[in-house]
Order: C-alpha cells, then structure tokens, then sequence
C-alpha cells in the first residue's frame, strides 16, 4: 500500500553520492556464488499428483476406519442416564416432581424447596459413576460474564481480597464492603443439592455415597485457587469481606466441615468459575467411586434423586438436569468423534479410488504429453 | 528543443564577494544558502514527531491505530494490547530502521559538511570547513579532490585553461570530460591575481538539470583608468558539478555558484515518481472486499444481538446484571460501541502483518536480483541493481516490451567497416598500415582507379573525418604510466568520447591512413599518410545534437583557408547538399543501412573570410544570450550548415549483444510483444530486427512510413492496414496461444517517428474520420513486432504511454541505456536500464539495471516469474489465514449472545499474526521455486502460466476465501460436536470455554502452516526449519503460556488449559481428524485439477519430476536386463 521502504533510493543515493566522489574504487561486484544467493539450495520437490498421493488418502482410510470404529464402540458402551429437573414443555412441567419448586423465580425464598425424582436405570452402571448438572440456555461465556472475576482475588491475593478488580462490577461492593468472590459468575453459583437414593426391591432407601472431590482440576484446585493466607480460620481471614449478594452463606461457609474443601478452594466452587463453552453444558458434581468388590457401582433399579432446589432456571427459559455417565478413555458419551472418523476414513478411501481411476486415465496421457513435449 | 525551459529569474554573483566598481550596477547582496547538504530528513528534536506522522501516514498503520484508539476508549472484547503491540512493533521497527538510515545520513552529511576547502581570500589561502563556502567564494581545488559545490571554472594549472573531471560518483561515468576555464580569467593563475579580479557572474537560479547551464560572466576591468566591461557567455563547458572530481589536473581555480541544497546534485535527488505493481492494485481491491466483508459482519452481528437482547431476561439474566452506567447509557451508543467492539473483534481479518511481510518479502527478495551469478557482466564487472524493490512481481507480469536498439540490442561497441567517397568503396579490414584497399570484392559502383580530382577529395575525406568530432585524446600518463603512442599503431583505444561512432570513425581513419594525434592550443594535429603533422587551428564546434542530427566543426588551415566540416544523418545531410555525387553515396548509403550498418554522411563547406566573420557574429551573438540560448543557437546553426558539399559515407557495423536474437525470441515466446523503439534510420533499424529476429522470414511486414504516407493519405493507409490485418485475425483461429505456430502469418509494423506523431495528433476538426489513435492501436495488437524508428525521446515515452493506456491496461516494460531512454524508462510501468556506454542515466532513473540486454530474459523469466508466483501466494495466503483464523470468531457469537466474547485468549489474538503463521510464509515467499529456474529459462511459454495477473483473479481470491472459511466452519464445528454436552476427559472433569478456542486455535495453526506446506514445492532444510519450527514454537509457547501464573496478568484464563487439553486422548484425535478434514478438499481440488485439466506449468512439473527419476528407472531396467 502506501507504504514503502524506499530502501535503495534513500541510503543508498544520497550520502554516498552527494558525499565522497570516489572514483576509481573498483570494487569486485562478483556475486557470491553461493547455493543460497544463486537460489540452487539442494531440495526435494515433491508434486502432489493422483499418483503420489493416492496411497495417502488409503492409508488415511485404512487407518482411520477403525479409530472411527473403535471410538463409536466405546462411546456405544459408555452408559449414560440423563434426569430432568425442569422442563421446556409446560405441559409436561406440570406433572413433574420439581414444578413447584421451578416456579420460583426469585433466589430468596426463604424456605428451601426440596422435590424428590424418581427413575430407574435398566442396567447397572459399573466402575466409577460421575455425576453432573447440566443447564441450558446459560450463557456462561457472556463477555460480560466470563470477564467477571478476578482470578488474583481467588488466587489468595490480600489486596485484591480488600478491593477486588473493577472488572466484577456491578458485584464488586456489598454495603461498601468488598464481595469476596467477587463477580458475576461467583455471585451465580450454582447452590442446588442433589442426593441420590437407591430403592432396595423392599423398598427400603439406601443413600449413594456422592464423593465431592476430584471434581475440579488438580492445577486449579491447588495452584491457581488458594485462600488467602496467614490464619487457619478462613472466617478471620474473610473478616471485613461480604458475601455475594445471591449467596446464602459466606464463602468460608461452604464446606464447613473440610478445610481442605472451604473457602475459595472449595471445588463445587472451582468448577463452577471454570465457565462453559457453550450455553447448553453440564458440570461435574458428585463421584460415585466403585465398590471394591464385583457388584456394581450403581445396580439396576429404582433410584430416587431428592434435590434441594434453589436454583432458578425458569427466568431465562434455562432447563436444569442431572446426568449420570460413566467415563472410558475417550471421556463421556459422545458418538461425534468416531462417526466422523469413520466417515472421514470412508471418504478418503473412495477419493482414493477416484484419483487411482483418474490417475489410470489421465496420468498416462499427461505424462505421454509431456515426453511429446 | 521544445523543451520547456521556464527562465526563472538570474541571479548576480560577484567573484570573491567584492563590491563592484562604481559606476557598474548597483550591488545588491544577495542572501543564498550556505553550503551545508542536509540529506537527512529528521533532526534529533523532530524524529519522533516527524516520524510518527510520516507513518501513520499510510493507510494500513492509521487502520490500525484508530482500531487501537477505539480499543482504549471503548469497552472493547480484546484488550489494547492486541492491536496496540503489533502496531508498537510494526511503527517502531519501521522507526528504528529509518531512524538508523537518517543517521548515517547525518553521519554522511556532517563528514561532508566539515571537510576542509581551500578559499581564496584576500590573496591568501584559507582553510574552511565545506559547509561554511558562500556563494561568490574562490576556491582552489586540487587534484583529486571532489568539488564541493557547483563551480564556474577561472583557471587552471594547465595552459590551455582545461580540466578534466570525473563524474563518477553522479552518473557512473569513469571517462574523464573536459572543462573550460572562462577565457578572460584563464590568466589568473595565483592567488594574488584572484584579489584583483573584479567580475561578476549572471545565471540562472539553481536548476536540476545536469547537463544545462546558462550564464555570463562581466568582468570589470579599469587598467589605464579606462573602466570597461567584458561580457562572456558560460554553458555547462564551463560549470563544475558538485561531486565530480578533478583529474589530471595540479589545480583550479573556481567560483562557487550554487552552494548547499541548491547545486544541481542536491536537486536531483528528489524523489521520482511512485510507481506501483499490478498486484498492489489487487491487494488493494481485495482490501476493500474484505472491510466489506469486515463491517457487514460487525453489522451483521450487532443487529442480531439486538434482536437477541429484545427479551431482557436475555439481555439480563439475574446472573448476569448490568452495570448502572451501562444501563443508562442511550440505546444508539451501546449500538454503536457494540458496533466498533465487534469492529474491533474482527479487525484482525485485515492484519497489519501483511503490510510488513509484504515489504521485507520485497525488500528482501530483490537480494536475489543482485545475487545473482549469471546477471553478472565479466567485462563490466557489474551486476544487476536493484533501485525500486516495490516492482520485483511486476517483471512476471510484462506483456509490452519497448527497447531501445543502439546499445541494448546492439552492442554499442562501434567498428568502422568502410567509407566511401564520392561512390569509391574504402575497406579498411585488411589493415596494411595506411595502405588503402578499394574495396573491390563488393560494388559495380567502383569505376576504374580514382583520378587525381579523386584522390583530392579522398583526402578531404579523410581529414573531415578526423576533424570533425569531440574525441579527447587520452594522454599517456593516464594509462597506467605506460608510455604508449598513438603513432605506435596499437589498436588499444586511446580516444576517448560520448559517442562510440566518433571513437570508431577515428580510429577507422587512423587505419586508413590519418591519425588524429590531439588538440593542441586549438589546434587540430593530424598525421598524414606522408607522416606529417598537419595542422588545423580549430575555430568552432556546432555540437551534435539528437534533433539536428549532425554536428559541425569550422577550422582553419594552415594555408589559411576556412572550412566548415559537417557529418550527420544522411537525412540532415542530404537536403543540405548542393553538390557532389549525391546519388552514389545515396545508394551506397542505403546499401548499407540493409546491411545493418550505421551510417553517417560526410560533407564539407569552404567558408570565405567574411563568411566565416558572419558565421561568427551569428554564433557569439547566439551564445551570449541568456534567453532561449539553445533556440538561437540552434537557429544559428541552421544558418551555418548549408550548402555543403557532399563527400562521402561512412559505415560503422554496430554488432548485435550476445544473445540478443535468443532474449527476443524467449520474450516473444513467453508471449510479450516486442517494440524496438529508436532513433536509427528504417533500414538499418529493420536490419537489427531481423538479425535479432524480431521479424522472421516469413513476417509480413507493414509499412507506415513517410514514404508511404507521401503517396496516400495517412487515413487510407491507416485503413488498409488494418483491414488486412483484421483479416487474418478474424480467419484465425481463436487459439491465440498457438500464434507462434508456423502455420498463420504474423505482421510486423514499421513505423517512424513522423508518421507516428501525424497517427498521435489529437483528431482535427473532422472527427468523422474517427480517432487513428484507435486504429493504430488495432493494428499494433495484432502484429507481433513493431518497429518504430526515427523516435525521438519524447515520441518513445508517448508511444509507451499510449499502449499502457489502451483498454486492456497492459503491464509494459522499456528497456534502454542512453539518456534518450530515460523519458521512456520512467514513463513505462517498469523500467530496465542498460549500465551501457552512453552513460549511467538510463540505469540511474530505472527501476533495474542490468549490464547486458540478454540479462533480461533471466530477470523476466526466471526472477519475475517467480517473484509474482511468490507474491500472489503470499497475498492469497495472508487472506486465508486471516478468514479461517477470525471466521471462528464470528462463528463463536452465535453461541455466547452476540456478547463480543473472544474465542481465543489474547496473547493468541496477538501472536497469531506475529510470530505463529508468519515465518513460513515469509521464508516461502522468498525462496519458494514450483519449477526449477532452468526450465523456466528452457520454456518461456511458461510465462503465459501467470500473464494477466493469472494468480490473482477474483476466482481464485474467491476460492482461498472460501477455503478459509470453510476451514473455519471445520474448526469451529468439529471442536462444537466435540464439546457440546459431554466431556472427553478420562476423568470426568469439564473443559471451558477457552480450552474450546485453544482447540480451535491448535487446529487453525497447525492447519495454515500445513496447508502451506502443501503448496511448497521447494523444501530446503531452511522451510523444514521454519516450518516445522513455527510449530514447535507454538507448542512451546502455548505450553509455557498455560504452565505459570503470570504475577503481571489480572486473569489466569489460560492456566493449564493447553496441557489439560492435550492430556486428553479425543482432543489428540478431533485434532488430527480436523486438519485432515480442513485440508482434504484443498488436496482433492489440486489433485483432480492437476490430472484432468492441467496448466502448462504443472505439466512440466511433472515431466521434469518424471525425468528426474527416470534416469535411476533406466539404469534399473538396464540392471534386470543385463
């Protein structure tokens, strides 16, 4: 565009010309001959023709076939149980456990609303179960939202604890005082409990041990989170702070009964700052870690999941449930990966069988041309 | 010359700055420059200012800047840094790289401005600092030293007030050119006598034209009380240059006249125009499509989150609240900052890293014109430069060519081949010291022996030429001290001159029998055949010039008889002539310019004592003028040089270059049209075309002529002409790429200067009869060649202007080596020039020189073609690399609520440009060959691959675009599916949303980098490095970006996310499956392309894969058979 170096014409001309008439100086302008200014650097020149790259797209084929195979096997085996907690339909709302407590728009009913929801699996779920909440129509990747935080304040940090980072705005300042955690996606943390209940064939209601830890990333849970130093008793250290304006109780109050799991570092907490991609996702919430012996983690039958319900989702049309999967290598069930991958592998086989007739037809007669030529 | 010479007002300069005497004119002191050069552009307190405005200046960085600013003011997605760090880096490595040049120009500046001069002043030597020299000064300059400012030469320690002077260091020039002393202060030879010189000197203000200078110098002088005046013309004979160096010469004395910036040198150093490439056009134009494309999406996006945000409990979510000064804020300046935010989201669609890849790929490419080997002249020992890099893909893109022929198709290395005189054929080829050899093997023009009258007029001959010329004898003890006479008769040139027909016309004398021995006190010493030395005094030069044609001496013999000797083109010759055989020598002269020789006519006039007195008058009276001087000189000459006498002809062979015929062929081949524009006559013109076959055997050949004007009426001509060329055109077939093949005629024009200006004048009055503009141009398209000779400077850049401004807007290129090529040279979208003989002008107003014309086929061929292939990737690329990495982006707004949210974090916003996917392409862009250089050199048709700007049409800019996207909607999409709902982790645990773009991110950058990759088809170990290097410098970064807590940064957004991400199996795998998937159609597009419906230069790329590995096949089979 309109920029140039006008390199040659300005260092080049003026001083030397206007200065020192040296004439005479024959200099020797011979060119190096190297390989690298004669432009001759020794290289491979590879050609994409039919004929080079058709054994590519076999092998692509041939190997992407079974990885495709292979990982809609596994998703197929992975077992996946998902409970609604509220419903799009109001129709079928009506008749759901969790109506009642779904009309709640507001966050400070002073009455927890508790709804029981029954559901039986038809087969058991083996090895470790994990289990999530999932809200749709939640836009956790807000700008607004996702900047709403300040991670220096979570990592520990006392000056950000005492004034927290203008980015969390409007959650900054609670009666003047400093909100800690402050912002937008702490303020909205998710505070819905669910437990789990197995119905024995006699009727009798055995509780499922839900394990809350690991269910944050190691890193963050020890690293980029920490709770502000110097005193052992979070509720001193949190001294002069205020609760988020949502919030039932402090943050020092969210495990009271593990250390280890309160204040900042609580993971409920981490995984919740953690924000999603997209608007429809789900969150670890509980471990259901697998017994030691043979029988199954969760056995098939009739369960019931009593939530605690707290979390209003209906004002902006959100759908709130509760998944139960089991994990393989490749993660939870999701049959994307390995359809692609089969597909993929598909297509490339049958482009290798195009380019090798194409190759048969016109290979030949472009290359006869070229000896023509 | 119709040259427009403005007379701008004179001024007075009064030698040594002394009063004048009373009663001369009032002396008004003038205030001049001192003689300080300021070169530099900046001083030390401006530079920042200065510099900064100079820069954002450009288009690119002031985008850039008002994105910065907006990103300061707003609240933008993407922190100032993004854009603020690219563009702190692009302005100040730009400032630091032009900051240093300034400095060296200070650093040149000052070592000039502090040297020492000698002035005289007061009768004594004074030492003073260079920049301290006023107008008016006397200075002494010795040998050896460079003068400081523009001079008028007073005297010199030779006797005959001469010097010589090198311009060397101005136009390239080594030949050392004489300088002459004003004649009434040749005297003055101390420093005393400087004291009591009283004169003053009238010229022209400062003027940047080299070679023309008008002045007068009035002495005064009041010896015997008597006060008078002497007035004395002064021309640029007598006009030092600043920079030039004084040679051979002990001492000068000489007045400064210009100083500082306004000598002629300081001048001429203005910037020349700006010319810009073809493909600068089209990056442009798709610049535009692209802030098209840019602002409908911010619209596009910003309408849409509006509707979104319709529903409050959308725009408002009770998690997600508002601010209470954001809630206030008007709806309209929400929309409009949400506007200029997604603005500033997308800007990276046009990156300000392509302006700069763009230069130094420029900048760093033309290396390899200088670099390279075979453009290197042995003989000269120079090689090709580069002056403007700016035009390096414009050489791939030529489709006109206009040379010039004397020194660039031809060698410009004279060689006398015979004269003849009054119809008597001289041959000087069998040299037998003097003895004449009539050159009896040729002409039935050759009577019997010449007779007594003959041999008079022989001799007359013979001495005319060896007056009548500007040759300097070069004395002995500039060659290198050996002493070598001229008598010796070695054939080592000794003469020195401008113009190589006069070097070889002398020397042809001295073979044949009259040698010019050197100008003496105004005399001419020649030796005759007897071996004596004969005397001319040399009275007059009426110096050659390109509109007369001819140049004259007037000498006086020692018997005192006055004669006018006058050699020139037959056609300002003839009509002069009032006797002599004029027939013969015309015949004879034509013999020859189909022979391809060079012809001069040779006539004399005998002046009588008053004639001459007249012819005086005439000249002084012309000369003294400080008006129109060059009109009334050449008034005067017209007066002096008629009535001649015609003697004879001479004929100078002026060779082909090396390989001129094959460099025209291979252009012509690539499918350039060839013009060959000069000054020469018709047939030795055509004579050059067809030896370099410009024109072949079976060229039908179009006149447009004088001659044939003379006998119909330009309109008729015009219009046959173009109807048998129509003719054929329309009967041929429609495959013009096999124009070459034998089977169909091809035209070659011939036309001349005159008829070309009677085609070019502005239709008159009866417009009816159309606009021959038009026609002409017809004709010209369709004939292969054309030649236009008797051209002059001005018809050759009128002709150039006219082909680049017909409708198709053709790429041209002139090529040129004399200072009559320089209007063409720069008026042509490129121009070469030839580092020839006659000078360095063409070659310092170029935008290229080479040494050789034959180097052009190289320069074309094999660099331009590359340069454009290089180019056109390199822009194409930077398109697609932007789309697939900012479409995601605008993909992403769907699904966070039109929010602005960046998909990926910043410190990739910002690198991506900048270190991530820069490097591969600029190292591509520079040594990428699809086709190796020898077979581009073999196959000039492969030229045609890329004609027409072929890389950079809208189709293909269209296809890249798409590509992009829709290897953004595969990035996007494939990470979507991958995450939607689920997770892929071994370990239950959730990603967010920025591992979402870092996995997009990881994608893109592998993706882009492999997709080049795809397209090199030259891997050097420096692209294995670069390539897979950037790669590797991705990963590492990524990893250490996530792998600390950053104390500096207020977020931690990326901590652990690269690693987290890549410790999972299906991210591995959605990786590799997305490249492969991005990349497929690309692959299957070549491919099938390639196979079905190949280009020229993919067929060659495989038969030269296939012979490259043939040969190992052949021995194989050979092996098994054996």
């Amino acid at each position: 565009m309109a920029s140039n170096y006008n390199a040659k014409e300005e260092d080049g001309h003026q001083p030397a010309a206007i200065g020192h008439g040296g004439a005479g100086t024959v200099k020797n302008k011979k060119p190096d001959n190297t390989a690298f200014k004669q432009q001759r650097l020794p290289a491979w020149q590879p050609i994409l023709t039919a004929g080079t790259v058709l054994p590519a797209f076999f092998v692509i084929g041939l190997i992407f076939i079974p990885i495709g195979i292979g990982l809609f096997v596994t998703s197929n085996n992975i077992k996946e149980l998902e409970v609604t907690l509220t419903n799009y339909s109001v129709w079928l709302a009506i008749f759901h456990p969790c109506y009642n407590c779904s009309q709640s728009y507001s966050w400070n009913s002073t009455k927890p609303c508790t709804c029981s929801v029954p559901f039986s699996l038809d087969q058991p779920f083996e090895s470790n179960v994990f289990m999530y909440y999932g809200l749709s129509n939640f836009y956790q990747n807000h700008r607004r939202y996702v900047k709403s935080r300040d991670d220096s304040q979570l990592n520990g940090d006392k000056a950000s604890l005492k004034s927290p980072s203008k980015e969390c705005e409007p959650y900054r300042t609670s009666d003047e005082k400093p909100i800690a955690p402050c912002g937008a996606i702490a303020n909205s943390l998710f505070n819905d409990t669910l437990e789990l209940y197995y119905i024995d064939p006699n009727g009798s209601r055995t509780a499922i041990p839900l394990v809350k830890k690991g269910i944050a990333w190691w890193t963050d849970k020890h690293v980029k989170f920490r709770n502000p130093g110097g005193n052992d008793n979070l509720t001193v250290v949190f001294q002069g702070t205020s609760k988020p304006v949502n919030w039932r109780k402090s943050v020092y109050e969210l495990d009271p009964s593990d250390p280890d799991n309160n204040g900042f570092i609580n993971e409920d907490f981490i995984v919740w700052m953690r924000t999603a991609a997209l608007p429809t996702f789900r969150k670890l919430y509980r471990i259901i870690h697998k017994k030691p012996n043979m029988t199954p983690t969760l056995p098939l039958g009739r369960y019931i999941l009593e939530v605690t319900y707290n979390y209003p989702v209906r004002s902006f049309e959100g759908r709130k449930r509760m998944i139960l999967s089991t994990i393989s290598w490749m993660g939870g069930k999701n049959p994307f990966l390995g359809i692609a991958y089969i597909t993929v592998g598909s297509v490339c086989f049958f482009l290798g069988i195009v380019l090798l007739i194409i190759h048969h037809k016109y290979g030949n007669r472009n290359h006869s041309a070229d000896i023509r030529s | 010359m119709e040259c427009k010479e403005n007379w701008v007002d004179t001024r007075t300069v009064y030698i040594g700055n002394k009063e004048p005497p009373p009663g001369a004119e009032a002396y008004i002191p003038q205030r001049y420059p001192d003689n300080r050069i300021i070169s530099s552009k900046y001083t030390f307190w401006n530079f920042v200012p200065k510099n900064l405005f100079e820069q954002f200046r450009r288009i690119a960085n002031f985008y850039f800047l008002i994105i910065f600013l907006v990103q300061l003011i707003i609240d933008t997605p993407t922190s100032p840094i993004t854009s603020g760090l690219p563009l702190f880096f692009v302005i100040t490595v730009t400032a630091i790289k032009q900051g240093y040049e300034d400095w060296l120009r200070h650093k040149a500046d000052n070592a000039i401005n502090q040297c020492p001069v000698h002035e005289v002043q007061h009768g004594k030597v004074i030492r003073k600092q260079s920049r301290k020299l006023r107008v008016g000064d006397v200075v002494l300059i010795k040998e050896d030293e460079t003068f400081p400012c523009d001079l008028i030469l007073l005297s010199t320690s030779r006797e005959d007030g001469t010097c010589f002077v090198t311009t060397a260091s101005l136009d390239g020039e080594s030949s050392h050119k004489t300088y002459y002393a004003v004649q009434d202060t040749k005297a003055f030879i101390t420093e005393e006598d400087f004291d009591t010189l009283q004169a003053s000197i009238e010229c022209e203000q400062p003027q940047p034209d080299l070679y023309k200078f008008v002045g007068r110098i009035n002495i005064y002088s009041d010896r015997n009380d008597v006060f008078c005046v002497f007035f004395r013309p002064l021309g640029s004979e007598n006009l030092l240059l600043r920079g030039a160096t004084l040679k051979n010469t002990q001492h000068i004395y000489a007045v400064a006249i210009y100083t500082g910036m306004e000598t002629k040198m300081a001048l001429n150093y203005q910037s020349k125009s700006q010319k810009r490439s073809a493909v600068e056009k089209s990056m442009n134009a798709y610049l535009i499509v692209y802030l098209c494309i840019l602002i409908s999406k911010a619209l596009i996006n910003t309408v849409l989150k509006y509707v979104w945000q319709a529903d409050p409990d959308k725009d408002e979510p009770f998690y997600n609240q508002k601010t209470d000064t954001e809630r206030q804020r008007h709806i309209l300046i929400r929309a409009f900052t949400d506007f200029l935010a997604f603005m500033v989201l997308f800007n990276y669609i046009i990156p300000v890293s392509m302006y700069v890849t763009v230069e130094m790929q420029k900048f760093l490419g033309s290396y390899f014109i200088m670099w390279d080997d075979e453009m290197f002249d042995e003989e000269l020992g120079e090689r090709a430069q580069v002056n403007t890099s700016d035009l390096n893909e414009e050489l791939g893109q030529v489709e006109y060519v206009f040379t010039d022929k004397t020194g660039t198709l031809t060698e410009n290395n004279m060689e006398f081949i015979e004269c003849c005189v009054d119809g008597y054929v001289y041959v000087p080829d069998a040299i037998c010291n003097g003895q004449v050899m009539p050159g009896s093997t040729s002409m039935d023009m050759i009577d019997s022996s010449p007779g007594p009258g003959g041999r008079e007029s022989e001799e007359l001959f013979f001495r005319a030429l060896c007056l009548c010329h500007t040759v300097q004898v070069k004395e002995e003890e500039t060659v290198d001290g050996i002493k070598m006479g001229i008598h010796q008769n070695k054939a080592t040139s000794f003469y020195i001159s401008s113009s190589p027909d006069e070097v070889a016309l002398v020397e042809g004398m001295k073979r044949l029998g009259f040698t010019y021995l050197r100008l003496k006190d105004s005399h001419m010493e020649i030796l005759n055949r007897e071996d004596e030395v004969e005397r001319f005094e040399l009275l007059e030069v009426l110096t050659f010039d390109s509109v007369r044609r001819r140049m004259s001496v007037i000498v006086r013999s020692t018997t005192g008889e006055y004669y006018l000797f006058c050699k020139g083109a037959d056609s300002s010759i003839f009509p002069r002539v009032i006797s002599g055989k004029v027939e013969q020598v015309k015949a004879r002269v034509e013999h020859n310019a189909v022979e391809g020789l060079r012809t001069l006519c040779v006539a004399y006039r005998k002046l009588s004592v008053a004639q001459y007195e007249e012819t005086c008058h005439l000249l002084n009276s012309a000369k003294l003028a400080l008006q129109d001087r060059d009109r009334k000189l050449a008034e005067a000459y017209d007066l002096i040089e008629k009535d001649f006498v015609l003697l004879g002809a001479t004929a100078v062979e002026d060779r082909l270059q090396d390989k001129a015929a094959d460099t025209i062929e291979s252009l012509q081949k690539a499918g350039m049209k060839v013009w060959v524009l000069t000054g020469d006559k018709m047939e030795t013109a055509a004579a050059t075309c067809y030896a370099s076959k410009l024109f072949r055997r079976s060229t039908q050949i179009l006149e447009l002529t004088t001659k044939r004007t003379e006998e119909q009426s330009l309109h008729d001509v015009l219009f046959d002409l173009s109807k048998t060329v129509l003719r054929q055109h329309s009967s041929m077939t429609r495959d013009t790429f096999s124009g070459l093949s034998a089977d169909c005629v091809d035209y070659g024009l011939i036309i001349d200067g005159a008829t070309l200006s009677a085609v070019l004048k502005p239709s008159q009055e009866d417009s009816s009869q159309g606009n021959y503009k038009e026609i002409f141009l017809e004709i010209c398209r369709n004939c292969s060649a054309v030649l236009c000779c008797r051209m002059a400077p001005l018809q050759k850049a009128q002709i150039v202007k006219l082909i680049k401004s017909s409708p198709e807007h053709p790429i041209t290129l002139a090529i040129g080596d004399g200072a009559n090529d320089v209007s063409m040279i720069l008026e042509a979208h490129v121009g070469i020039g030839i580092m020839g003989k006659e000078g360095r002008q063409a070659a310092r107003n170029s935008d290229y020189a080479i040494p050789k014309f034959k180097h052009l086929k190289k320069m074309l061929l094999v660099h331009g073609h590359y340069y454009y292939i290089r180019i056109s990737e390199l822009v194409q690329y930077f398109f697609y690399k932007n789309v697939a990495f900012i479409f995601p982006q605008f993909l992403y707004q769907f699904f966070c609520g039109f929010s602005q949210q960046p998909l990926y974090d910043t410190a990739y916003l910002t690198l991506y440009n900048i270190s991530f996917t820069s490097l591969p392409i600029l190292l591509f862009s520079l040594i990428e060959q699809h086709i190796n250089m020898d077979i581009l050199k073999k196959d000039p048709s492969l030229y045609r691959d890329i004609a027409k700007n072929s890389l950079l049409r809208w189709p293909i800019f269209i296809y890249w675009t798409f590509l992009g996207v829709f290897d953004a909607i595969v990035f996007f999409f494939g990470s979507y599916f991958l995450f939607n709902n689920s997770t892929f982790t071994s370990n239950g645990q959730m990603f967010g949303n920025w591992t979402f773009g870092t996995l997009v991110f990881t994608v893109l950058v592998f993706t882009v980098t492999l997709k080049l990759a795809l397209d090199t088809h030259y891997w050097t170990w420096i692209n294995h490095f670069v390539i897979w290097g950037s790669l590797l410098f991705f990963v590492i970064f990524s990893l250490l970006w996530g792998g600390i807590i950053w104390p500096f940064l207020n977020y931690q957004r990326m901590y652990y996310v690269f690693i987290q991400m890549l410790s999972s199996g299906p991210a591995w795998l959605s990786i590799i499956l997305l490249i492969v998937i991005s990349l497929l159609p690309d692959v299957v597009k070549k491919v099938v392309c390639r196979a079905l419906w190949p280009t020229t230069t993919e067929r060659i790329q495989v038969a030269s894969h296939f012979t490259s590995v043939t040969p190992l096949l052949a021995k194989r089979t050979k092996v098994l058979f054996e």
